[in-house]
């Protein structure tokens, strides 16, 4: 459904996750960090790995190879936190995602970019706005905005509102 | 264009601050209907309503105002007196100016309706009610009092055509205030004197209420035969300094200021003149120099006050500031961390004088937000009054403590739970006279609205003295409900809590006014985003008292900040109320269930260790901070007690909106980020 949406040239910032090659819209990238320290949020599913500071406002930060069923996002030199700016239901959102390695922005002209795969990626192909192609390699361009619903980054934890009756709101 | 959409955007502000004084000011007369001073504030409050209606085009709401104006004026005058129907109609006419304002055009016919029923009100005819406001609005703008100076230089023939001066100062004389200085300068030498002429002229200096036409009546006859200034030099409200001599002379073009500064120089002054010639000694000098100092000292500080009181500044605006002064605490201590590792003496001096200058800095611009609660008091007034006669009840509403300053969102936020709470108070709580009366209570209810500091919070109260909760009422409904089982034994306290439950609601009928269920949860649910707390207290028969207690302010707080494992947590000062320490042998002790015993109390303990699921090795010596949640004590177990905490809170986002164990999270010293507990949650 989605390379319609891409019309025209457009940038792409690309990174790896687990030796593949990845690409988010440029316009959605805010700035890309080092990573730092991750303060961890008690009871919250693993892909959330916590809170960042980024100059002063509190970001969270996902593991997005642990969102994408990989293995957990482990410390290198080159791993970077990438803040995204989700548009969720006309909310924007900053949200920090952790990458590998961080690549290069590239250039994509429509031509260049084909549909998803209906098989063979890691991915559920609703996140894949389209696959693009740079010297012989494939990169798999990321609509971050699916991949996050709004319930998905407001997890709700059932457990913990089951126990909200008994646990301090009703009975004091 | 955009500048008019701005005049109109003041305007519509004014006015809105003007038609809630409206809406006090009528209430307060209500009960006290010989207040003159309140009636006079009434007044001025319509007219310039009416008054700058016109100037910026708000026509309707100008011509709306001008009879309401008109039957006030009455009021004023003591020609009406203030009965329920009148003030109805001002409260409705206060109404119907708000829609105007607010563009609402459908309801002109209610404007007419109100206009008719305020002009049957007034004893006299319709249409000597029309005459008497065109006189009555001409006075009303120029109903100041001005100072006028009158120049009056007569022709020497004044006296030939009949006119006698003296009758004519007589006449100004009834007018106002009047002072009046003869000229003798022309007057010739005694062999050159024509005893039928006039050489005489005449300064008048008179302060009055009346319009400058009048005055120039009373001189109507000598016209033609006299030279005649008349100046307005001052008008009340007029914030001017007081002039001075040279000034005036400058202002009548007697002198020229050069002239004047030269004379000047040559004078010493009057004081020293005084003592030189021995007329007056030193000290008297000194005490009316004091004296001088001190009127000055008073009009600078009026002159001050009416200039501050006008500074409007646009919500965001200090929303921004409040934010930046935020970050600038954040950066701040990560700068008195620094110099701390640092060990530079200058680096730390600098450091520590940033540190005083900031926390001032915070807590002036936490001062710029701080709103006093009685801004909302009045609302609350008029809710009493129109809904306690739609059911037939008689309640008076009796507050204390409006000047109780809380931060604006608070304010804003309270708004509705307060209006919840008392409707509740009025509908559930407060009896029927004829059942009061049974009970043996005086007829007319109470509802008293407090508001009070303690510590870092204020406590806003609601006592009722009406049925009190019926607490196996809420007992049965709450089984009903399925929130209790039947054979649950809970404390009345418990059981009044439960009324905070969503969807809860005793009351057999759903009124126009409560009983929909829907409300103390939105109270409770408030008061929890709000960081604050409700407390219910009821006796049956005696009434209900509501208390909340809520934060100063929201965007800083003192915290504890504590370790668990590798995070930290900040736990908010206002609810610490001692920390102890837990060593493995008291935790055996307990047998693992989680008791303390402090002091011969009996405190249970949480481990946050285990609540959060944090799974690094725990420390031989473990630290409990007992705090105070609703009045009962909790203790919560943390690796390690850092020490207190300014806290700027962050908000976590919508990332965490479904965190009911977290009100925010704050950034440390070192850049890292800490997570604030709502105690009031995890306990």
């Amino acid at each position: 459904m989605s390379v319609m949406e891409i019309i025209e040239t457009s940038q792409f910032l690309t990174f790896k996750l687990d030796q593949e090659s990845y690409a988010l819209d440029i316009t959605q990238v805010r700035e890309v960090l080092d990573f730092a320290e991750i303060t961890k949020v008690p009871r919250m599913p693993e892909y959330m790995r916590g809170v960042i500071n980024l100059r002063g406002g509190v970001v969270p930060v996902v593991d997005l190879r642990l969102k994408f069923g990989m293995t957990r996002t482990e410390k290198t030199v080159n791993t970077c936190v990438i803040i995204i700016i989700l548009n969720i239901e006309g909310e924007s959102i900053l949200l920090g995602a952790l990458a590998d390695s961080v690549q290069e922005v590239i250039t994509m002209e429509p031509d260049q970019i084909v549909p998803p795969p209906k098989i063979g990626t890691r991915l559920n192909t609703e996140f894949i706005k389209g696959m693009g192609k740079k010297n012989d390699e494939f990169i798999i361009i990321i609509d971050i905005d699916k991949v996050f619903s709004l319930d998905e980054v407001a997890v709700y934890q059932s457990h913990e509102d089951g126990q909200a009756l008994k646990d301090g709101r009703i009975v004091k | 264009m955009n500048d008019l959409k701005e005049v109109e955007k003041i305007y519509r502000q004014e006015a809105e601050e003007r038609l809630t004084e409206i809406e006090e000011t009528v209430l307060e007369i209500e009960e006290n209907p010989e207040d003159q001073e309140a009636i006079n504030r009434l007044f001025r409050a319509v007219h310039t309503i009416k008054g700058s209606g016109a100037m910026f085009g708000f026509n309707e709401i100008a011509e709306f105002s001008h009879h309401l104006e008109t039957t006030l004026d009455k009021v004023r005058n003591g020609e009406l007196s203030v009965t329920k129907d009148l003030i109805d109609l001002i409260l409705k006419s206060r109404d119907y100016i708000n829609a105007l304002l607010k563009g609402d055009r459908q309801e002109v016919e209610e404007g007419h309706r109100i206009i008719a029923a305020l002009e049957r009100l007034v004893p006299e005819a319709k249409d000597e009610v029309r005459w008497s406001a065109q006189s009555d609005s001409d006075r009303c703008e120029d109903a100041k009092e001005t100072t006028y100076r009158i120049r009056f230089r007569p022709d020497h023939t004044l006296f030939l055509n009949g006119t006698d001066p003296i009758a004519l100062f007589d006449e100004l004389r009834t007018l106002g205030e009047c002072y009046i200085t003869p000229l003798i300068k022309d007057v010739p030498l005694l062999n050159d004197i024509d005893p039928e002429h006039c050489f005489l002229s005449w300064d008048i200096i008179l302060t009055s209420m009346t319009a400058i036409n009048t005055i120039k009546d009373v001189f109507i006859f000598v016209e033609d035969s006299c030279e005649l200034e008349i100046d307005v030099i001052d008008r009340e409200g007029d914030l001017e300094e007081n002039k001075r001599i040279g000034e005036i002379l400058v202002d009548r073009k007697e002198l020229s200021g050069e002239e004047i500064n030269k004379e000047l120089k040559k004078q010493k002054k009057l004081g020293e003149l005084l003592v030189e010639s021995e007329i007056v000694d030193k000290e008297t000098i000194g005490a009316v120099l004091t004296e001088q100092k001190q009127v000055k000292a008073v009009r600078d500080k009026r002159l001050q006050e009416s200039n501050t009181s006008t500074i409007r500044v646009a919500a965001d605006k200090l929303d921004t500031l409040v934010d930046l002064v935020g970050e600038l605490v954040t950066t701040q201590a990560r700068l008195s961390q620094f110099s701390l590792n640092h060990g530079n003496q200058g680096l730390s001096s600098i450091a520590e004088e940033m540190e005083r200058l900031i926390a001032e800095l915070r807590d002036n611009t936490m001062s710029m937000r701080m709103m006093p609660i009685g801004t909302t008091f009045g609302n609350f007034k008029r809710l009493v009054r129109d809904l306690s006669a739609e059911l037939g009840k008689e309640i008076e509403l009796v507050t204390e403590g409006a000047e109780t300053e809380l931060d604006k969102t608070v304010i804003e936020r309270m708004a509705d739970p307060l209006m919840h709470l008392i409707r509740n108070s009025i509908d559930h709580g407060i009896e029927s006279p004829e059942k009061r009366l049974e009970a043996g209570k005086a007829c007319k209810g109470t509802i008293l609205l407090k508001a009070q500091y303690k510590g870092a919070y204020v406590v806003i109260t609601i006592e009722d003295d009406g049925g009190g909760l019926k607490v196996e009422a809420i007992k049965a409904k709450a089984v009903q409900k399925g929130l209790i089982s039947k054979d649950a034994d809970i404390s009345d306290k418990e059981a009044f809590n439960l009324i905070f439950a969503p969807g809860f609601s005793t009351a057999e009928t759903v009124s126009s006014v409560s009983g929909r269920g829907v409300g103390m949860d939105v109270v409770k649910k408030t008061i929890d985003s709000l960081r604050g707390a409700i407390e219910v207290k009821s006796a049956r028969g005696r009434g209900t008292t509501m208390m909340l207690k809520l934060p100063l302010t929201l965007a800083i707080i003192s915290g504890l900040l504590v370790r668990v494992g590798t995070g930290h947590f900040v736990i908010p000062l206002a609810s610490v109320e001692e920390c102890v320490e837990l060593t493995g042998e008291i935790a055996e002790r307990s047998h693992g269930s989680n008791i303390l015993n402090l002091r011969g109390e009996i405190v249970p303990y949480i481990r946050l260790r285990d609540r959060f699921g944090i799974t690094e090795d725990k420390p031989d010596l473990e630290h409990i901070v007992i705090t105070d949640v609703h009045g009962r004590r909790i203790g919560f177990v943390v690796d390690n007690v850092v020490g207190g905490n300014q806290t700027v809170i962050k908000s976590l986002g919508p990332a965490f909106k479904h965190m009911k164990n977290l009100s925010g999270a704050t950034i440390l010293g070192d850049g890292t980020v800490a997570l604030i507990l709502d105690v009031n949650a995890l306990a």
